[in-house]
């Protein structure tokens, strides 16, 4: 569904990615893993059309969107939950929420948003409990539902997710991660998870690729990655 | 003859090709940043691993040969700590001194995976009893087909070296249905089930995979009539994993190469170009998915040629042709280039079936002499001296029609050349 191929990303004159490439298919998660600033995120704006400069390939769905713009990547079917979550506090749940149908919203369409808006709740159900509420007052957990539910609003066939789990407590994790493994089984959601949380990422994936400064430097099943003692070491500090 | 793992071996070649250069530049990076000779190589020609953006870019790397592994002896060439190696194997050393070689446990699943391969295309199911007849130790055959064996389920039984006559027993009484040894192996336990006067019938042998030498079509057809079995062939050198590079499906048209564990290319062995589809040339490997013993562009030694037409087994993985040169299996004979088993085929020819033989080499009077030892089975030996005339007669013949040159032919008797597990085919006493 979505190949990269040695692509390469720049801020300025800085290269933050060297040569990657990886591959995933329709309805599998796959995850990447690294340590901060290995170029985890930088990855996933470079597929979502954000980077100011890149060379190197990236097709989806056949189709090269290298180059081209966030708005028309959402509307090939890409949608990113981004770092930090970056929800428009000062408005309601509602309202981010619609916002997120941002490139097929239209009077006409309204049956079809609220209809969305309500698969959401039943998704999230404490979402639909602060409808109203603004954003920007929401606990942590409820903010990062509100993230990935505003991508997932986009209708995306590729969700792209950076690091959901930073600041949320295991148990808030488990739950949005369940959520989305249920959903991926049914619609076939393909989702690429971005993570420094290694044992989460091991758990929930298929399949991975680890980062360091820019480099995949290992890829594999997700057994032969918990097989290679060097990421445990390197980001479960075991021996 | 199922096909193992049908997700990798039927993978389109687009999506091939992406795994490949995906799994090419992590080793890449990976052999520089752990190989002190790599990150000394990169260095030295100012390559950069993320040079590489697509798989012809692997051309811009210097070639790995034999000698660089053996001065990385003992462990030099490994590209992670030991203390991650789970399993250490070695060459045997015919050619000179042996070479050590390492796996971590991803690397024992990926082996096992491969010669899972092997067996499945070679026709084994977990309904199969099967007889591995490699030896078990530092060797990488026995292991190697045995961890793949018992993946696909099959009954192993680990016979290893036993003595000849005991293999023959086990066959008999436990019943096996698949063989794996080398081909001269193979050779030889037909010749001891007819002294023995034990027919095919007699046993339950249904298929045989066989390797780990080169050997000829008329040797195949031989060996498949005296055990009443299907013979494949199957390829592998132990500095880039043992058995489970290559193999041959039911078609017996070519081997497959496993190409998501390894980027096979073919190169002219005097000038180092990489040659094109089709031209015959010196089979190099690029190891992808190794961790403890990655290779980048190592020459085999190996002379075939690739051939991407596609196969009805539905496998789209490329073929080489069966392997019936070494480049250092070479004799130069008063200038002239030779090959073992052109003199086997000539042997073939004149007796109607492949002896035990050796070729002999000296120097006399300044001019290179061949001697050709045959072993004639016993029915031989007691007939007519008019009879071993004419076969010696019809060697010399054949031999000089081919090379131009004659030799000397010596008849001997049976078990009068000893065995070794790779038939030592020539000893060459010119240089001493």
């Amino acid at each position: 569904m979505l190949t990269v191929r040695s692509l390469k990303s720049y801020y300025e004159s800085i290269c933050a990615l060297k040569a990657v490439s990886l591959h995933i298919e329709k309805g599998e998660i796959v995850t990447l893993i690294g340590a901060n600033g290995s170029g985890k995120s930088t990855l996933l704006n470079s597929i979502i059309g954000l980077m100011p400069r890149i060379t190197g390939t990236i097709l989806f769905e056949g189709k090269e969107i290298q180059g081209l713009s966030s708005y028309t990547i959402v509307k090939l079917g890409i949608a990113l939950a981004p770092e930090g979550r970056q929800l428009f506090s000062p408005m309601s749940v509602l309202d981010n929420l619609i916002l997120g149908t941002y490139h097929y919203y239209s009077f006409k369409n309204r049956q079809k948003l609220n209809d969305k808006i309500e698969w959401i709740f039943e998704l999230f159900p404490l979402l639909g409990k602060r409808k109203k509420q603004l954003a920007g007052t929401l606990s942590g957990g409820e903010q990062q539902m509100l993230s990935i539910s505003r991508a997932l609003m986009s209708e995306p066939r590729l969700l792209l997710l950076d690091e959901p789990s930073t600041g949320l407590a295991p148990k808030i994790i488990e739950n949005i991660f369940r959520t989305l493994t249920e959903l991926k089984e049914k619609t076939n959601l393909t989702i690429f998870l971005v993570e420094q949380n290694v044992n989460l990422a091991l758990d929930i994936c298929q399949r991975g690729y680890v980062i360091e400064t820019g480099q995949i430097i290992l890829s594999g099943e997700k057994e032969e990655l918990m097989n290679n003692k060097e990421i445990l070491r390197a980001y479960l500090g075991k021996e | 003859m199922p096909v193992w793992n049908e997700k990798y071996e039927t993978m389109k070649r687009e999506e091939l090709a992406q795994l490949q250069l995906e799994r090419l530049q992590e080793t890449l990076i990976r052999v520089y940043r752990r190989v002190s000779y790599y990150h000394t190589l990169f260095n030295k020609i100012n390559f950069d691993p993320l040079d590489v953006s697509t798989l012809s870019d692997l051309k811009k790397i210097p070639y790995t040969t034999k000698d660089t592994l053996r001065l990385a002896y003992p462990y030099d060439m490994f590209a992670v700590p030991l203390r991650e190696v789970v399993r250490i194997q070695s060459t045997y050393g015919t050619t000179g001194q042996p070479l050590i070689v390492g796996y971590t446990k991803n690397d024992i699943g990926h082996w096992t995976e491969l010669t899972a391969r092997v067996l499945s295309a070679g026709g084994v199911t977990e309904d199969d009893i099967i007889q591995i007849c490699f030896p078990y130790g530092l060797f990488t055959g026995g292991l190697g087909f045995h961890y793949g064996a018992e993946r696909i389920g099959a009954s192993v039984i680990p016979s290893s070296e036993a003595d000849i006559e005991n293999q023959i027993i086990i066959m008999k009484d436990y019943r096996t249905t698949a063989l794996t040894c080398t081909p001269s192996h193979a050779a030889w336990l037909c010749e001891v089930l007819e002294e023995k006067g034990v027919t095919p019938a007699e046993l339950s042998l249904r298929k045989g995979l066989f390797g780990a030498e080169p050997w000829s079509e008329s040797l195949r057809k031989e060996i498949e009539e005296n055990l009443a079995i299907s013979a494949t062939d199957n390829y592998g050198i132990t500095e880039i994993i043992g058995p489970g590079i290559s193999f041959e499906c039911a078609n017996k048209s070519g081997l497959h190469i496993s190409e998501d564990h390894f980027i096979p290319e073919i190169i002219n062995p005097d000038t180092g170009d990489v040659l094109g589809w089709g031209e015959k040339g010196e089979l190099v490997i690029t190891t992808i998915t190794k961790e403890a013993y990655p290779l980048i562009r190592y020459r085999t030694g190996d002379i075939t040629h690739l051939s991407y037409e596609g196969c009805s087994c539905g496998r789209t993985f490329v073929k080489m042709k069966r392997v019936f040169e070494r480049n250092d299996d070479m004799i130069i004979l008063n200038g002239q280039n030779m090959f073992p088993l052109q003199f086997e085929q000539i042997l073939t020819e004149v007796i109607g079936r492949t002896p035990n033989y050796q070729l002999i080499i000296d120097k006399k009077d300044n001019l290179d002499k061949l001697e050709i030892q045959i072993e004639v089975s016993g029915d031989f030996f007691f007939d007519e001296m008019k009879k071993l005339t004419k076969i010696e007669l019809q060697i010399i013949k054949g031999v000089k029609k081919r090379f131009d040159f004659i030799p000397e032919v010596k008849l001997v008797e049976p078990k009068t050349i000893k065995r070794y597990l790779k038939k030592q085919k020539v000893i060459d006493r010119r240089y001493h």
